[in-house]
């Protein structure tokens, strides 16, 4: 997030949402927009589906799936004709103006109402609000994402909140809320194939020579491979070891056939788990991890907030993960010598010129937003302030790329996932509670298909993809539109990213979770 | 910013217009009693706990509620206001189950304190009393209706907090009761399981079913962390007793959620004593895994990892880190695989 959570109780005068249910994938931000609104913000849900908030909301727009481009673009093409743009910020912050302009200039609200299923009022009016509202955030997750034009998706939030202004200041900004606990934290630590931690290119030269020096060693000056390729290597049996650490891909991970395949190619494969896991079956070896309540060290949350996660309870498998993780390293003949998380912290903070100002000292009371450069840095709620990381903001000129995968005659429904209220990915089916009131999938199946495949309410399904068929539970039910069903991913039984797409965003690796072509039958 | 002069218990301050007398006694170090008051809730001065005597007012009033005053004269602890605090006390327990000794809430109970404090031990009031069965059909919140005193902040706290609305006061008089629509039971109710309701309940009433019986409020250890399910950041306390997490309560220090959690942060903390938690390294052989050693299993990993690198050069290897795991566990993962395996494939779930 460019901005803070909290902001939206104090600062915020509109919230527009896309591609975010978030009182359900995360309560507590979707609990204060609920009283952000009630209090007097407007409120904006872009989403194909009834959510929550879109009962709470002054515009919902039920936007067909995969149609987010357009319906920016849109936006931007009302707001530039009726001059409404911040023409000062465009003008100093910004460049590129021009091709934006000419870009957006063939989204007119006719041609963007009928791919996108808004109509045109409401594209007018939710234009007019959002460009003159001073301080307006802009929200999504992963329905802007986990798209083959995920990252033109989220260019396009940027191109909106950049041609009006609503950045760099409390209030407004793109907020990406993101999703596992510590999502940003992995990314900030460097567990990406190029990048060492604070985001320091593998490929930059004085870089590499800073951490060759500081970890004693040479390092590869080439970027490594993203997790997709990395089942595509196993599969062509270039990869033949892989260690996976708190993770379950074969659930979680879209064309699970796949991953299936690469895992049992490897040579050896060692997983560092809770518990049993799909993935773990695969193992040569298991390493019994510890959990959040059994570790010292940090979370980052998803406005760049480090914060103190502490030990209540010794680690069940008795060690921690670090410790694990440095046994195996010295096994290896390379020692790693920390006496504790903190150290690890100071180590990396000393590395990270984003992070250098850090320690777990000034985490103590209230946690610490990153960058927070020096010791006397008070951290960075708000980004973007005065200036972008590459100086001047870049709008792109991004067209309409339609998903990789739309229902036909053989395939005639759109399937989209996600997550519920009550579950977290993988983990939550472990809760005794949670598991005992929820325990199966819930497919979300409109009334009016229910009625034509002679489905009803309780119902077992089949549904169909051209990877794969599984059987999950329907509920028959208006939030989701005609000719869509959705599906969780949650459940062991119903393991619905056997059948999800295969397209993937070129750029980003990420998979199209959110479109697939389907086909139901009553199981 | 306009200030208002006042006299408290004979001593003259000054605070800002708008302070209420609750706060601006605060102020001074002097301690009101309060029930139904909660700082991030609106104020209904519903119970009257807080009353005091306003010099030339017509009846006590409730401090949570008022604002102060230019020349107010306030006394929070006068005879007639010690007074009025013991008969309400002495109302609320006369129908208030006295079972104490095994009620969850002892020693964390806001209603016991005040009788404590006020002296009231059995009320001088003998009446109906409630008879509700206890509601127990969810896993999450039991709810003893008998012990509630209509103070109202978990109806606040489920509007203005998590803006759910599921429960309000239905019914009459002595028949007012805190419910759900149609006064069924939460199972039926659109109720989230957020727990707000529990976490600002100041007696019995509302509790944590997994908590039930697993110990007493000061046998307890409270050690603030930070959620591990979504990317909020909510921070809460693990709740350990003798080695052992049985609960997570609100911590209303944390800075991102104060006392609001969700229904995972709030009760999906169970996984951890899950009984098929992993708790030694399996090694697979013969396509079955076996329980081995820590040393064992890393000696093996130790040696395949090594033949392999050897044979198929660094770039055979690849690791998974975790969005789930720590910043250090991420920094120490991509650290093995660049400094001791030699390639930069890491990654974990961000794109996933």
């Amino acid at each position: 997030m460019t901005n803070s959570i909290n902001e939206i109780t104090t600062d915020a005068q509109l919230m527009m949402l896309i591609g975010t249910n978030t009182t359900e994938a995360h309560p507590i931000i979707g609990y204060k927009m609920r009283q952000a609104k009630r209090n007097g913000a407007k409120l904006i849900v872009v989403d194909p589906r009834r959510i929550d908030l879109a009962e709470e909301a002054d515009y919902w727009l039920r936007i067909n799936s995969g149609t987010d481009i357009p319906f920016l673009n849109g936006l931007m093409h009302i707001i530039i004709k009726e001059g409404l743009y911040d023409k000062n910020f465009v003008e100093t912050r910004c460049e590129n103006f021009e091709a934006l302009e000419s870009t957006v200039k063939n989204y007119t609200p006719d041609y963007v109402s009928k791919l996108t299923g808004i109509s045109e009022d409401d594209l007018y009016a939710v234009a007019r609000l959002y460009a003159t509202t001073d301080r307006a955030m802009l929200f999504y997750t992963l329905g802007i994402t986990e798209h083959i034009c995920g990252t033109q998706n989220v260019m396009s939030c940027a191109n909106l909140a950049m041609l009006t202004g609503h950045l760099g200041r409390p209030g407004t900004g793109v907020n990406p809320i993101r999703g596992q606990n510590n999502v940003q934290g992995a990314c900030d630590m460097g567990a990406l194939p190029n990048v060492y931690s604070g985001y320091q290119p593998v490929i930059n030269t004085d870089v590499r020579k800073k951490f060759e020096q500081a970890w004693g060693v040479s390092l590869p000056d080439k970027v490594g491979l993203m997790i997709p390729q990395m089942f595509d290597a196993a599969n062509s049996g270039e990869v033949k070891a892989m260690y996976i650490l708190g993770e379950n891909p074969v659930l979680t991970d879209p064309n699970s056939n796949h991953i299936r395949k690469g895992l049992e190619k490897l040579d050896f494969l060692v997983v560092h788990e809770l518990f049993l896991t799909e993935t773990a079956e695969y193992a040569d070896v298991i390493l019994p991890a510890a959990s959040f309540a059994e570790t010292n060290g940090t979370f980052t949350s998803t406005e760049r907030r480090v914060q103190r996660v502490r030990e209540a309870i010794k680690p069940v498998p008795g060690r921690a993960n670090w410790q694990a993780i440095m046994a195996m390293s010295d096994a290896m003949g390379y020692p790693m010598e920390y006496k504790d998380p903190e150290d690890v912290w100071n180590e990396m903070a000393s590395l990270s010129p984003s992070m250098a100002g850090i320690n777990y000292e000034r985490l103590e009371e209230k946690g610490m937003q990153w960058p927070c450069p020096s010791l006397e840095h008070p951290g960075t709620p708000c980004l973007h302030g005065t200036t972008f990381s590459r100086g001047k903001g870049l709008f792109q000129a991004i067209d309409h790329i339609p998903p990789h995968e739309m229902p036909d005659e053989e395939y005639p429904f759109l399937l989209n996932t996600g997550r519920i209220l009550q579950h977290y990915n993988v983990t939550t089916p472990y809760s005794m509670g949670i598991q005992s009131m929820w325990s199966e999938e819930n497919s979300e199946v409109n009334p009016d298909d229910a009625c034509k495949l002679g489905v009803e309410n309780g119902d077992m399904i089949k549904v169909t993809s051209r990877r794969g068929s599984i059987n999950a539970r329907a509920k028959v039910t208006d939030r989701v539109p005609p000719g869509m069903i959705w599906m969780s991913f949650h459940y062991t039984a119903s393991p619905t990213n056997a059948i999800t797409s295969d397209g993937l965003d070129p750029i980003t690796k990420t998979g199209e979770y959110k479109v697939a072509a389907v086909r139901i039958e009553k199981a | 910013m306009e200030m208002v002069k006042l006299t408290i218990n004979g001593i003259e301050i000054e605070v800002p217009a708008g302070t209420t007398i609750l706060k601006a006694a605060e102020q001074m170090g002097i301690k009101i009693p309060t029930l139904c008051f909660l700082e991030e809730l609106s104020s209904v001065g519903a119970c009257r706990m807080c009353v005091v005597e306003v010099k030339g007012a017509r009846a006590l009033v409730a401090s949570c509620a008022a604002a102060v005053a230019p020349g107010m004269d306030v006394q929070t602890h006068s005879p007639a206001v010690m007074e009025a605090r013991k008969m309400m006390l002495d109302l609320l327990v006369a129908n208030h189950p006295l079972d104490c000794m095994t009620c969850e809430k002892m020693g964390d109970c806001n209603l016991a304190e005040l009788c404590y404090e006020y002296g009231v031990k059995e009320s001088i009031f003998k009446g109906d009393k409630h008879h509700y069965p206890i509601e127990m059909s969810n896993p999450f919140i039991v709810r003893d209706m008998n012990k509630c005193i209509l103070c109202g902040r978990c109806v606040r706290a489920c509007a203005e907090i998590t803006g759910q609305d599921t429960i309000d006061f239905i019914y009459r008089g002595f028949n007012s009761k805190v419910a759900p629509f149609y006064d069924e039971e939460l199972v039926e109710s659109n109720c989230v399981y957020c727990g707000q309701c529990v976490s600002v309940c100041p007696t019995g009433a509302l509790t944590e079913r997994q908590m039930a019986g697993q110990g007493r409020r000061w046998e307890i250890t409270k050690v603030k962390t930070t959620c591990p399910f979504c990317g909020t950041g909510c921070n809460f306390d693990l709740n350990v007793k003798d080695g052992k997490l049985i609960g997570v309560t609100s911590n209303s220090s944390a800075p991102v959620n104060g006392r609001a959690l969700c229904i995972k942060g709030r009760f999906g903390w169970d996984f951890v004593n899950n009984e098929n938690r992993l708790t030694t390294p399996l090694i697979k052989k013969d396509g079955k895994f076996v329980e081995t050693s820590w040393e064992e299993a890393l000696d093996l990993i130790a040696k395949s990892l090594k033949e392999i690198k050897e044979k198929n050069g660094p770039d055979s290897f690849a690791a998974l880190s975790s969005a789930r795991c720590t910043n250090e566990e991420n920094y120490l993962v991509q650290k093995f695989t660049r400094a001791v395996m030699g390639t930069n494939n890491v990654d974990h779930c961000a794109r996933t």
